[in-house]
């Protein structure tokens, strides 16, 4: 069964900042991916597996599960270090991202990892599964199951989103709860300056949806946002989450730049010495 | 004629593809209930709408937007429906090739995607509506199956066949009406070729309509006695090697025709077997690098050197 209410939310918050840490040592260990997006996202994800989700980590293909499709799919550090820290696999797995052979692939790939619900990397494309997951449950008179799907605000240029988004206003896919990582960066800049998204909300609005807006890295919101959103009966959900990329490594906060590279060794280090002492305000554990 | 194919290809009853592919998918429809019909704004131009009146609660219409068409339909074959996917070849896979890659061939989801339209059978709307270049696209794609039925009646077992398949599997109809030549006991296996024809001078191997236009060759060929073997791979990936190495090991030459260009379609698959298997003379009737125009399809076949008249003189150039 689900995680539901098993943790406080100081717990989370620790959950959180354990999992920022797995993404620095993975991305510092494979030499490649990105490092913005996955800090930015790991107090959404650790609301989703620690407290939102329905689902079973023992029994990844459990009938009943809640399914979460991350669009994109090139934060996946912080899906998979999520997932181990949840009891999908060991985290010493994590170790392995980017690796020949390794079912941590630079881009998730559904065939391999038990729990993963779907291969993503070109972006665009996970609404429109959620879309066609919606469609079926609702066609098989399924209401006790929930589709959430993680997207990118850059992710957004792709055109592809908002024929999924109208699709899923005519059908009132009220199963479908999107959340948008809104981190204002893309990888060659700030979301405004490569193309502009604002007023971001109004257009979800204006194109049928329940919208909410949130500060993404407050988990209490997060998991506050999701209970309203599978309130809602007659329209799709979807909460924009304002994340600060690079979330607990000062160095990384808000520069885009750090949208597309992994830390190197002393970038790590000292990366990892922010996180652990919360940015220098507590003593530092070291391990 | 062999194979249970009609007696004679005299007067032969014409029909287009998607009327056999309509048929097929509502008789597939009444027999599997999780098999669901999607479409781009194409429910009456694609043959679509048989099932849809009878299972309108099974049909999704998702406007025309062909990107999110496949990625839906990679949704619904998530939670066990078997998606039929619509549209014409040109936007499906056209638009969205990217979609399928992603969403259904990595991501291993048995999807029906159904590309009508192909080939020059669209003639009169010129060259953005003639799709010739699908089935390279398509085949070069790792777990999909390329299928090209020559008749309605093969595009209704293909659909049937192709929705109890469970892998992701593309087939490819024309659009206009088009000789039926094969019959309710003609076989039919997804992944076989059928020699449609047997001789022993060379082998014309076909695909789609061409098969058609391939027999007819045969005949003109007849006259000038040179006993042609027609191989009509309705499966174009995974190509039937067997069949037709078995047949050309006999013949020892081969024209390959199709309604596609000559680069990566079948005749580019056949190419690629025989260079490494058993290389012999060989000719490629198809597209030569260009796109189509408006016109009637009989002016396109002969402005595209098509015809079966063609097909013959490919065949004397290599019999000499």
């Amino acid at each position: 069964m689900g995680n539901k209410r098993t943790y406080t939310i100081t717990q989370l918050n620790k959950i959180a900042q354990d999992i920022r840490q797995d993404i620095i040592r993975m991305l510092e260990h494979a030499g490649s991916g990105h490092s913005a997006g996955p800090l930015g996202m790991a107090d959404v994800f650790t609301a989703l597996y620690f407290d939102i989700l329905n689902h079973d980590p023992k029994n990844p293909d459990w009938a009943d599960r809640d399914i979460f499709l991350l669009s994109n799919g090139h934060i996946v550090p912080v899906l998979y270090a999520t997932m181990a820290h949840a009891g999908y696999f060991n985290t010493k797995e994590l170790m392995t991202l980017r690796q020949f052979g390794s079912r941590l692939q630079g881009h998730p790939e559904r065939k391999l990892l038990p729990g993963l619900e779907s291969t993503s990397g070109p972006l665009g494309s996970g609404l429109g599964q959620a879309c066609g997951i919606g469609l079926a449950m609702h066609m098989d008179n399924v209401t006790h199951r929930w589709i959430y799907v993680a997207t990118g605000d850059g992710e957004l240029n792709e055109g592809s989103n908002w024929e999924a988004i109208m699709l899923a206003a005519k059908y009132k896919l009220s199963n479908i709860i999107a959340i948008v990582d809104r981190n204002y960066i893309q990888i060659d800049g700030g979301t405004e300056d490569v193309m502009p998204l604002e007023d971001l909300s109004s257009k979800w609005e204006s194109f049928g949806w329940h919208v909410q807006e949130v500060d993404g890295n407050n988990i209490e919101s997060v998991i506050d946002a999701c209970s309203m959103a599978r309130a809602i009966t007659n329209q799709p959900s979807v909460i924009i989450a304002h994340t600060i990329p690079g979330k607990g490594v000062p160095f990384m906060e808000y520069d885009f730049r750090w949208h597309g590279i992994p830390p190197d060794k002393a970038q790590a280090k000292e990366a990892l010495h922010d996180l652990r002492t919360l940015k220098g305000k507590i003593e530092g554990e070291h391990q | 004629m062999s194979m249970f194919l009609v007696d004679t290809l005299q007067d032969l009853v014409v029909e287009p593809m998607k009327k056999g592919y309509g048929r097929g998918l509502l008789e597939a429809g009444k027999n599997n209930l999780q098999i669901v019909a999607l479409s781009s704004d194409v429910v009456g131009s694609t043959g679509t709408d048989e099932f849809t009146k009878e299972f309108p609660e099974r049909f999704i219409e998702v406007g025309i937007a062909e990107q999110n068409l496949v990625a839906v339909a990679s949704g619904m074959a998530a939670m066990n429906k078997v998606p039929v996917a619509a549209a014409y070849a040109a936007f499906m896979p056209g638009r969205c090739w990217e979609q399928i890659r992603t969403t259904i061939c990595i991501n291993d989801r048995p999807v029906v995607l159904v590309g009508t339209h192909a080939g020059i059978s669209d003639a009169p709307d010129a060259a953005t509506h003639q799709m010739l270049e699908d089935i390279a696209i398509m085949r070069s794609l790792p777990n999909m199956v390329v299928v090209a039925p020559c008749d309605s009646e093969e595009a209704r077992k293909a659909i049937i066949d192709a929705t109890s398949l469970d892998k992701p599997i593309y087939i490819r109809i024309a659009r206009d009406d088009t000789p039926i030549i094969t019959t309710t006991k003609t076989p039919f296996i997804i992944g076989k070729a059928n020699v449609f024809k047997e001789g022993s001078d060379i082998t014309i191997i076909s695909t789609g309509r061409s098969t058609y236009h391939a027999l007819l060759a045969a005949s003109i060929l007849d006259k000038d006695n040179i006993n042609a073997e027609i191989v009509h791979c309705s499966t174009i990936k995974p190509l039937d090697e067997s069949t037709i190495l078995k047949s050309v090991k006999k013949t020892g030459k081969v024209v390959v025709t199709e309604e596609h260009q000559i680069t990566g379609g079948l005749g580019g698959a056949v190419a690629e077997l025989l260079g490494e298997e058993y290389p012999v003379p060989m000719r490629r009737v198809g597209v030569k690098d260009r796109f189509g125009e408006s016109g009637k399809p009989d002016d396109l076949l002969r402005a595209m050197g098509l015809t079966p008249t063609h097909i013959a003189m490919a065949a004397h150039q290599l019999i000499g």
